[in-house]
């Protein structure tokens, strides 16, 4: 479950108060709202990126406002992937168990299981230079869930794609996230994108939110 | 626009040239033999290479934390601390070597200055650790200004690597460390490179500020920017030419070597 409460972030001159809102358990939450409204901003401080001045985040019931971004069981897809250039993508797979220092077996299991579910076989030896949208896509939802998170947070992950690859990762996010139990927050500004994935859409409009489904 | 460029490689191929051109018209091949077997010259060839390598390190260690901080970051004074590293840049050489020379030796404390402090602290471990006159000097002088190079060169860098991979990696668990050593780092080698390969060639070409700190000592703290106004200083044009050459040489094969290391690198990484 995502639970904000009255948060209040800022982000140089632009201040963001008064947020609340959840997403239960294992639901599809979608973040709409115009370009430059703060949904990133709001999504930065649910994963820690940015401090916040007022309120709390609490995650699978957890309090985490004051948490380290690593310590918050968030599987985080930017923007456009962002993906690691100089590594491959068995070791993008494989970066954040490293970091949480699981044992060399599950790492290698998780990252065939990974590849498996993503599609992602034959690209496993492949650098980021020359991996289509959707490809760089599917690595970078495969880092997120890497370290099996509770939460997912998914920063208009579509936005580049061609529409055959939209519809394809549109399938792939539902359908992992449904199986995996995953509470997931997804930023768009895209109705027909939030309808296609969204078990509830949350509006925001100029700094007030809105929640229906 | 064509046009223009043109004309300005054909003023850097004719400075070249005017060089080859006189060496071979005026150096018969005993000269150019007796040059590179004076032991003097040897000295200067020698100091330039370990002078230019541990500049160009040092420059790179300090710039990468700095150019990291400057894209990164924002604080109070942020303005003034990029003005600043700027100075170097913009003084002319001669007043980096003067002031350098007054920061060791005339800016005293509890009635010592900089320099003599080091020399009785190198004598506690039977060692000579002055620098003013000795070789420390030849590569502080280069390091002032060549860094300021670097650390302009690694702030571009940093600026052109997205924020967003490190706070990936602080979601996996990462700490800002960690993400620096293990994303930002391995993404900023270009910039590195290019950083090190200007601190190097930057650090040859510096004479002003080694002439007033370091001094042109034959033998001693010599390097071959040096070496020309020391052979053009005695009437030996000729010779003055020829150490040009070999710095325009030196320069060259730096560059082209760096240039391959970074293509077969690019290569290795990307693909």
């Amino acid at each position: 479950m995502i639970e904000v409460s009255n948060l209040a972030v800022r982000a140089g001159n632009f201040e963001l108060s008064d947020i609340s809102f959840t997403i239960p358990s294992g639901e599809y939450g979608v973040l709409m709202g115009r370009t430059g409204c703060g949904k990133t901003t709001i999504l930065e401080a649910i994963c820690g990126l940015k401090e916040v001045t007022a309120g709390s985040v609490r995650l699978m019931g957890r309090d985490v406002t004051k948490l380290p971004a690593g310590a918050r069981g968030i599987g985080f897809v930017p923007q456009e992937g962002c993906l690691f250039s100089t590594m491959s993508v068995r070791n993008h797979l494989a970066f954040g168990p490293k970091v949480q220092s699981w044992a060399r077996e599950a790492i290698d299991e998780r990252v065939e299981e990974l590849a498996a579910e993503l599609g992602l076989e034959a690209l496993l030896d492949r650098k980021p230079y020359g991996l289509s949208g959707g490809e760089i896509q599917r690595v970078a939802l495969g880092r997120a869930l890497s370290i099996r998170p509770g939460v997912l947070c998914l920063d208009e992950p579509l936005s580049a794609l061609d529409d055959g690859t939209h519809a394809e990762m549109t399938a792939l996010l539902k359908t992992l996230t449904k199986d995996h139990k995953i509470t997931t927050l997804h930023i768009t500004h895209s109705r027909s994108e939030a309808e296609a994935v969204a078990d509830r859409v949350i509006r925001i409009d100029a700094g007030k939110l809105s929640s229906d489904g | 626009m064509v046009a223009i460029a043109v004309m300005y490689l054909l003023l850097i191929l004719g400075m070249i040239w005017a060089d080859l051109w006189y060496a071979v018209t005026n150096v018969s091949t005993e000269e150019f033999t007796a040059l590179f077997d004076n032991d003097d010259i040897r000295a200067s060839i020698k100091l330039t290479l370990i002078s230019c390598t541990v500049t160009a390190i040092l420059s790179i260690i300090v710039a990468v934390p700095i150019g990291y901080l400057l894209s990164r970051y924002s604080f109070p004074g942020k303005t003034l601390l990029d003005a600043i590293l700027d100075i170097p840049i913009v003084l002319p050489p001669l007043v980096v070597g003067l002031s350098l020379l007054i920061l060791f030796n005339k800016v005293e404390l509890f009635g010592v200055s900089i320099d003599e402090a080091l020399v009785a602290f190198g004598k506690l471990f039977g060692a000579d650790f002055g620098v003013t006159y000795k070789v420390p000097a030849v590569i502080l002088a280069q390091f002032t200004v060549a860094c300021a190079f670097a650390v302009r060169t690694m702030r571009n860098t940093f600026d052109q690597i997205s924020p967003r991979s490190e706070q990936v990696a602080m979601t996996l668990g990462c700490s800002r460390a960690r993400a620096f050593f293990s994303v930002v780092l391995p993404e900023a080698w270009r910039g590195i490179s290019t950083a090190g390969t200007l601190a190097w060639t930057r650090a040859m070409g510096e004479f002003g500020p080694i002439l007033v700190f370091a001094s042109t000592i034959r033998g001693r703290t010599e390097v071959l920017s040096s070496t020309v106004f020391l052979e053009i200083s005695i009437g030996n044009l000729e010779g003055a030419v020829i150490i040009s050459l070999l710095m325009v040489s030196i320069a060259v094969v730096v560059l082209v070597a760096v240039r391959l290391w970074d293509r077969q690198n690019r290569r290795r990484i990307m693909l």
